[in-house]
């Protein structure tokens, strides 16, 4: 290739699309690391303290689209305090400052003010699409500047946020001549919307393709804004409560039929069960549906709903579907290929084993699973391994802590084993029950592909945690809470955790002077020790067990944004 | 690759030894008891166990991030909840010819029946008897609501959850007004 001029492997190299390719391309010689980096447009970074965004844009000048992490996972079930980083405004300002066009910015668990939002708003002419995932730390008012500022916005996409304060002006903000949007998607904010300015919007953006509503906008609007937009493909209904027999719900019926494109379907925060009919039309073409915000769905009224979704590939659900209504998905959703069911508090309406083993005989292409329930036996597991050999992501959450197999009072060691051996290109695993070191033999021992797993409650001692360590060449995030594992496990193989994104472990039985070991060995480890409560108090005692240890490998040493209660050693 | 520091002396070699043998063929394998753990042993152990699994799950019940949901899916959940168990819907009640009107919560009832119960000792009235055909029958009292479009619509219509979230206010009615609704 050295007798190409760069245009033409730059051409060839606008075909590597993958980060992991384009990493791997980069790699190859000077010449092409350079011709690599300068026409790179869309970095991922899965840590945000693992590089500086000074260091990011120096290497990719050309950068137009950035994803961040922030927070560790745990974060997300309130394991690490508020306040503990992942802010994303230095970022932002840096890019300002920089020449960089960016036009897309994704974020995961990060604190993002209305000054940060203020400033990208202002900051890059192009900026097209803001996705915001799990993050916290801002209002409606920079909502608004987003809105009123960026020119060419197509995507504003909003996912599991609790925003305070909420007022619908900002909706108001985009200005009449704002026709780009693709798509808008504001179903987690919680206060009311200005519903004429909404109408307008919708009215005046012909690309619309996904449009997530909150529960502030009523049936009549939906309608409303169906007619203007029948070419959406993906829906997320706000409220769906109203009168059967009145003008508004007839009118919607009508509609809906002429949006034959929708696919995805999700929202219904409000529902009053019996208007369902009207969705039956589109259930037939629907690959994705998420039901799992809508408890006010259930029983036959579910079941009569999912008999007409023959095409699903994606569903996610509540709880109080119930082993029944599993049932009813296995024999019509033949295309699933991915199912989420969540707890929904009700405790006689949550699943055990026979839906999962029915959904695993009854769905061939199904590979990605999140499964809340009340009970797991071994038996089971090793039936759903023998249907399924797929699967690539494997969660299962028992939802009484260490619980055995009911049926045989053992721990559920032989299950999961048969999981793993049987599913060789599983990605995920999160693991829960009553579990000893063994089921971390068999991780160990066969799960070849596995790059994240999540451990709680589990196993006996050091050597559960060692097998893992040893034997997951590929892993990338391991997650641990209120298991046995100590200083021995964390310090057999330090050189490991440099091959690794992050490792978590709470309540386990790691020392402050093993940690303090670790992070002497490991300069390029940044190892913090989160004190909650003063637990600590840096007192300096060795022997102390560590609440919370967070480590993660970084090319830009300690942070300097750390708040008091972190201590990184 | 960095040496261990020296813990334990055993290094553990077993452990981690790659092995062709089926999984659980190794029955020296033994499990380390710890006090995190609770196998059940023998059935002599159950009484025992019985007691000491209450008090364990008593113990058990709150633990922070368990069940590992998002926060928000869990506020957003509870919320909900607490729409159905605590939160009151109040609504105006006016009766024409009373001095003044009265406040509901149309949670505390399970259907019609039980509401017009309500009203009729709260105005001290008789209702009619309800039918879908005539309204209601044998007063001259008419139980109506407004519902979230603002029109007026007599009460027993619609199935009682329909009811309970579209209606505004209540107004019982009464005379000739009140028969003008039923006639059609």
């Amino acid at each position: 290739m050295n007798y190409f001029p760069d245009e033409v492997i730059e051409h060839v190299f606008d075909f590597v699309t993958s980060q992991k390719d384009r990493n791997a391309v980069s790699l190859v010689c000077k010449s092409w690391y350079k011709i690599e980096r300068l026409s790179r447009q869309s970095v991922f970074i899965g840590n945000c303290y693992a590089i500086s965004p000074e260091r990011v844009i120096g290497r990719f000048p050309g950068l137009k689209s950035l994803t961040l992490k922030g927070k560790p996972h745990f974060a997300d079930f309130n394991l690490l305090p508020y306040d503990w980083g992942g802010w994303v405004y230095p970022w932002v300002e840096a890019l300002a400052k920089s020449r960089v066009g960016l036009e897309e910015l994704r974020l995961k668990r990060m604190v993002v003010s209305d000054d940060c939002l203020e400033l990208l708003s202002r900051s890059f002419v192009n900026f097209k699409s803001l996705v915001l995932v799990s993050c916290e730390g801002f209002t409606t008012d920079g909502l608004a500047a987003i809105a009123a500022n960026c020119r060419y916005l197509r995507e504003l996409d909003l996912q599991e946020i609790e925003v305070d304060d909420n007022r619908g002006q900002w909706i108001s903000c985009f200005p009449d001549s704002c026709t780009s949007l693709v798509s808008l998607n504001f179903s987690c904010l919680k206060g009311e919307i200005n519903l004429t300015a909404l109408e307008r919007l919708v009215a005046r953006s012909p690309n619309l393709k996904s449009l997530r509503l909150n529960r502030a906008v009523p049936l009549d609007t939906l309608q409303k804004l169906l007619m203007r937009a029948p070419q959406l493909v993906d829906l997320g209904i706000g409220s769906f409560v109203y009168d059967p027999s009145s003008e508004a719900y007839i009118k919607l019926k009508a509609t809906l039929v002429k949006c034959k494109s929708i696919r995805s379907l999700s929202g219904f925060l409000e529902v009053v069960p019996c208007c369902l009919s009207a969705i039956h039309p589109v259930c037939q073409n629907l690959t994705s549906l998420n039901l799992s915000y809508a408890p006010g769905i259930h029983g036959n009224e579910l079941i009569k709903l999912i008999r007409f979704c023959r095409k699903l590939e994606r569903l996610w659900i509540l709880d109080s579907i119930g082993d029944r209504g599993l049932g009813v998905v296995a024999f019509t959703c033949k295309e699933l290929q991915e199912l989420r069911v969540f707890p929904s508090g009700v405790d006689n309406a949550a699943v055990t084993e026979e839906g999962l083993v029915a959904i695993s005989a009854g769905c061939p292409k199904l590979h990605s699973l999140l499964y809340f329930c009340q009970q797991m036996t071994n038996a089971a597991l090793i039936t759903v391994a023998k249907n399924n050999s797929n699967f690539t992501r494997f969660r299962l959450c028992i939802l009484d802590r260490e619980k055995p197999d009911p049926v045989t009072m053992q721990p559920l060691d032989e299950g999961f084993g048969a999981i793993v051996q049987s599913c060789k290109r599983l990605r995920r695993l999160s693991l829960s029950g009553l579990l000893t070191d063994q089921v971390f033999l068999y991780i160990g021992m066969y799960a070849e592909q596995l790059e994240m797993l999540s451990i709680a409650f589990a196993g006996n001692s050091d050597k559960g945690m060692l097998y893992v360590l040893n034997g997951c060449k590929k892993l990338r995030k391991l997650e641990i809470r209120d298991s046995p594992f100590g200083n021995t496990a964390l310090l057999t193989d330090v050189g490991k955790y440099e091959t690794m994104r992050s490792l978590w472990m709470s309540s386990c039985e790691v020392t402050l002077g093993g940690c303090q070991t670790l992070a002497k060995k490991m300069p390029r480890l940044n190892v913090e020790i989160i004190n909650e409560d003063d637990q600590m108090e840096f007192s300096l005692d060795d022997r102390q067990k560590v609440g919370k240890m967070y480590l993660y490998r970084t090319l830009v040493g300690p942070r300097k944004d750390a708040p008091d209660f972190v201590w990184t050693l | 690759m960095e040496t261990s520091v020296p813990y334990e002396n055993d290094l553990n070699l077993k452990a981690t030894e790659l092995r062709l043998g089926l999984p659980g063929s190794d029955e020296n394998e033994q499990q380390t008891r710890n006090n995190k753990r609770s196998l059940p042993d023998t059935p002599d152990d159950l009484d025992t166990k019985d007691k000491s699994d209450e008090a364990a799950s008593v113990a058990k019940a709150q633990v922070v991030g368990w069940p590992p949901i998002r926060s928000y899916r869990k506020n957003s959940l509870q919320q909900k909840k607490n729409e159905g168990e605590c939160a009151g819907i109040y609504v105006k009640v006016s009766m024409d010819g009373a001095p003044y009107l009265r406040k509901i919560d149309l949670k505390l009832y399970n259907g019609y029946p039980e509401l017009l119960k309500a009203l009729e000792n709260m105005f001290k009235f008789t209702v009619g008897v309800y039918s879908e055909r005539e309204g209601y029958k044998g007063s001259e009292y008419e139980p109506t609501y407004e519902d979230k479009d603002g029109d007026w619509m007599l009460v027993g219509d619609v199935p009682w959850e329909m009811f309970m979230s579209s209606c505004k206010r209540l107004r019982i009615m009464k005379g000739s007004e009140a028969r003008g609704l039923t006639a059609n």
